[in-house]
């Protein structure tokens, strides 16, 4: 065991040279990287931290419990555990039977399935747009069949059906992709020994499945609380999430401060979920959509 | 096989991008365009016939970048940012009003102006009213806010802003999404001015919108004429040249100026101080008083024209429109929009918020 | 028992599908209309296809998108490789540092990276086709490196040795031994970097200049403005190229699989 422990070691100190061993070609990214990534969030917490005057100020971040923005980011919390439940719902059970059946043909259902990923996500909301406007398609079909007009657009629901209806594919990959990756072997040894289907289902399939939930969750969860042009679209301005107000902030009420104050607490669920994220998913399923 | 397959498929996808680059290049490269410079137009959604931008920039030799907005408090956030440096804005009257008392305009030389002078003096003198000199803002079109209502919808008459408050008509009501005319309504049926700055006859308002907010099918600004032509709602405010355009796609449609009195409105044509080419800028504004393109202008949005060369031009008919040229008795409750000082208008952005949350 | 279960997962794969489809299928239908209202069907017509060609507006969108895409996927390409090779050669912990700051625009919503780039430019340069460009790079380049990273790191480094040793130059080396195992990697890094520079929108929007529109922010205006049929056409114009590429590729990846069975 310390034999082997020892090997791991040293091999890990054995210089490994595949490529040129000139650092400095990562100097332009270095420079990218500062000047475009890391700049750019330091000038969100300089505004996010400071009063017009430039002093230093947690004003920004209090903000929050101002009725408007803290009624939005209500809103967004609620829309987006809301999109990512109906998500997970549906796909949980689709990924399942796809993963079943590992033929060609179940591997283009799944490309089916994220084919409309592939379509610009606004093109998309306007197809939902369509079908549930006021004289939209259900409401012609429901008016047809004599039967009362629903209200669905410019509602939270014409909200939760457009980011579900958006954001499905990121929740079915992950999850076929995680379930694909369970041995064969192990469910039949669990048959073996005797456990049932739901036995199986229970003890193997769910928990081996996890880590692809978990990368469907993130993957929903987090541009959906930061959502604002499908609010913008299907909520006809009725609806403010918090991806809403942040926006007005910085091209309406042209207050940098309070914007960037607002983006840092949008930051934190984001680094939140991360943390949730980093402690489950280890094998970085969430990379395999792109 | 998945990625690949998707690989494939990207690798195609950005061929065909590629070709398409190519060919939008090509298309854009003949022609004399650009050699005067360029010149940045921002100006409200829809707002010109797109084919006057070709046509100056292949009279003139300058190339536009044309740039939109919904609300000028949108435009005024855009311009002050400072990250883009705009030629010529096309703008109302309180907001040229606000942009003068900030130092924000320079003047317009209008001597060397060939068209200038189909500008009814008539406008002149309305301008007169935030721009004393005449020496900031060239008139571009005017116009009024009021009711367009669906008349297979609507059954009564429509001459009041009450029924836009009647629940009736719930989910079926159209408020405009900018701040001053979305007030319009609830001062107007207080009888207060829109000018108020009085912050209780402000807050009585808004709680009246507030009241309205679950009636309301949307707030929106450039869509409302396709809303009301699609019918998908029975009542909406609009602006007078929508409304026009509008009833031309649905004859169902009619507009008012509710009785209560309203907004009319003048949009200018200025030169912020962020202009780095004041020339193209003079002659870009030159350009739209010129007959043609007034003339182009008006049969695309309806829209009240200063131009008084035209008006001879145009039907019987058309000058019989009271929705496009209100007579002087429809316009004797309407004000003018005037600049009230940026105390106010933080007043008027808080209430804006309160209303538009208020779900 | 079997037979009836594998009916209800047919029933639900096709539940899901109607429902991922029938928006677009009725997009698809309505592109036909003959009536700019959504209730009433005025007739066959293609003269929304015909619009969408001769509008200036969508067709200048089209080439800013392609210009925009294929230049940022290149650049994004070329910085994130020679990131890679930069870092397999540093000390662990420059490359640590490297790494988590080249992960915070993959992990952060799009929204805040949007404004941060909007508050940059804004600060220090104007808002145009560059601003554009620099932030769909900055947006891209963390995928290259994802791509480019793990083959840097699986790379046989005996062989790529055995060259120096052969007296290969180091550069001579990179070329034939290092690159060829890499380029997987790096094609699977450009069209990556291509599809998300296509595909965005948030970013694009906070920190596009004065008249440039991509597709996205094309649509986006569009749709503010009101319904527009075009559009329609637009959308099923595209999906049908999509499918039928994905219907080529599935062909012939089925014939190239077959013989293996």
């Amino acid at each position: 065991m310390s034999n082997l422990f020892a090997r791991r070691e040293q091999s890990r100190s054995v210089e490994r040279h595949n490529s040129p061993r000139h650092p400095w070609l990562a100097g332009p990214y270095i420079f990218w990287a500062a000047g475009f990534i890391v700049l750019p969030l330091v000038l969100v917490f300089y505004y996010g931290l400071s009063g017009p005057d430039g002093t230093f100020t947690l004003a920004n971040l209090a903000a929050i419990a101002q009725p408007i923005f803290r009624n939005a980011l209500g809103q967004s919390l609620l829309i987006s555990f809301g999109t990512t439940a109906i998500c997970l719902v549906l796909a949980y059970p689709l990924a399942y039977i796809l993963s079943k059946n590992r033929s060609r043909s179940g591997a283009f259902i799944i490309i089916l399935i994220v084919l409309p990923m592939w379509i610009n996500f606004l093109l998309r909301i306007l197809a939902v747009q369509m079908l549930i406007a006021n004289n939209g398609i259900i409401n012609m079909i429901l008016g047809h069949l004599g039967l009362a007009q629903m209200r669905l657009i410019n509602t939270r629901a014409a909200i939760f059906l457009g980011t579900a209806y958006d954001y499905f594919p990121f929740m079915v990959l992950p999850i076929y992709n995680a379930m694909c990756k369970i041995d064969h072997d192990i469910i039949e040894a669990a048959h073996d020994l005797g456990a049932n289907a739901l036995t199986t289902f229970r003890r193997i399939i769910v928990p081996l499945s996890l880590p692809g939930v978990i990368s469907g969750i993130i993957m929903v969860f987090i541009p959906s609380i930061s959502e604002f042009a499908i609010a913008d679209i299907l909520g006809g301005s009725r609806i403010l999430l918090f991806g809403n107000v942040i926006e007005q902030e910085f091209n309406m009420s042209n207050d940098w401060h309070t914007g960037s104050g607002l983006s840092l607490i949008l930051m934190v669920f984001i680094i939140i979920s991360m943390i949730v994220m980093h402690r489950v998913d280890k094998d970085g399923e969430g990379q395999i959509i792109w | 096989m998945k990625r690949k397959s998707l690989l494939i498929f990207a690798l195609c996808a950005s061929l065909i991008f590629g070709l398409a680059a190519c060919g939008g290049s090509g298309g854009s490269g003949g022609g004399s365009r650009g050699e005067n410079g360029s010149i940045t137009v921002f100006n409200y959604g829809d707002y010109i016939d797109r084919d006057l931008i070709s046509q100056f920039e292949n009279q003139y030799g300058i190339t536009v970048n044309y740039e939109e907005y919904v609300a000028p408090e949108d435009m005024y956030t855009k311009y002050t940012s400072g990250a883009i440096d705009y030629d010529v804005i096309i703008t109302s009257d309180y907001m040229v009003e606000k942009l003068m008392s900030e130092d924000q305009l320079l003047p317009i030389d209008t001597s060397g102006m060939e068209y200038i002078d189909n500008i009814g003096d008539r406008y002149w003198e309305f301008c007169r009213a935030f721009d004393p000199e005449n020496s900031y803002a060239v008139p571009y079109l005017w116009g009024t806010v009021g009711i367009i209502y669906n008349t297979s919808m609507v059954d009564e008459d429509v001459n009041s802003w009450s029924i836009l408050w009647d629940e009736d008509y719930a989910n079926s009501i159209i408020m405009e999404n900018s701040v001053r005319d979305a007030f319009i309504a609830p001062l107007r049926l207080q009888g207060d001015s829109i000018n108020t700055t009085d912050e209780a006859e402000l807050r009585a308002a808004c709680d009246r919108l507030v009241e309205q907010y679950p009636l309301v099918y949307a707030y929106q600004v450039d869509e409302t004429r396709d809303s009301m032509i699609s019918g998908e709602a029975a009542l909406g405010m609009i602006y007078s040249g929508d409304a026009t355009v509008a009833i031309e796609g649905n004859p169902d449609l009619a507009y008012t100026i509710p009785r209560e009195g309203s907004n009319v409105w003048i949009d200018c044509a200025v030169i912020p101080a962020s202009a780095t080419n004041v020339e193209g800028a003079q002659q870009f504004i030159d350009f739209l008083c010129s007959y043609d393109a007034a003339m182009a202008n008006f049969e695309y949005i309806y829209y009240g024209t200063p131009n008084e060369a035209i008006l001879d031009d145009l039907d019987e008919e058309v000058l019989a429109d009271t929705t496009i040229f209100p007579t002087d008795e429809m316009l004797e409750n309407c004000e003018v929009f005037r600049y009230l000082g940026s105390e106010a208008d933080a007043l008027y952005t808080d209430l804006w918020q309160i209303v538009k949350t208020s779900n | 028992m079997v037979e009836k279960r594998s009916v209800i997962e047919k029933v639900y794969i096709g539940v899901i599908f109607v429902l991922l489809y029938v928006p677009l299928g009725v997009l698809a239908v309505w592109s036909f209309n003959n009536s700019i209202s959504r209730s009433v069907w005025g007739g066959f017509t293609l003269h929304w296809y015909a619009d969408l060609f001769r509008n200036a507006e969508i067709m200048s969108a089209l080439a800013t998108t392609a210009k925009l895409t294929v230049s940022a996927a290149l650049i994004a390409t070329l910085l994130g490789t020679l990131a890679c090779i930069g870092m397999a050669a540093m000390g662990k912990k420059l490359q640590l540092v490297l790494t988590t700051t080249t992960n915070i625009p993959m992990l952060n919503a799009d929204i805040v990276t949007g404004i941060a780039l909007m508050l940059l430019f804004m600060r220090f340069m104007r808002l145009g086709f560059s601003s554009m460009l620099i932030a769909h790079v900055t947006l891209a380049v963390p995928y290259v490196i994802l791509n480019v990273m793990p083959k840097l790191k699986t790379t046989n480094h005996a062989v790529y040795e055995a060259a120096l040793d052969l007296g290969a130059t180091p550069f001579y080396a990179f070329i034939h031994i290092t690159l060829p195992e890499i380029f997987p990697g790096i094609l699977s890094g450009f069209l990556m970097a291509f599809t998300l520079s296509l595909d965005d929108f948030v970013i694009t929007y906070f920190t596009k200049g004065p008249g440039i529109n991509t597709i996205s922010t094309m649509i986006y205006q569009q749709m503010r403005r009101g319904i527009n049929p075009q559009m329609y056409a637009l959308s099923t114009l595209l999906f049908v190229i999509i499918l039928i590429i994905l219907l080529a590729v599935n062909r012939v990846s089925a014939r190239q699989d077959d013989p293996r069975r």
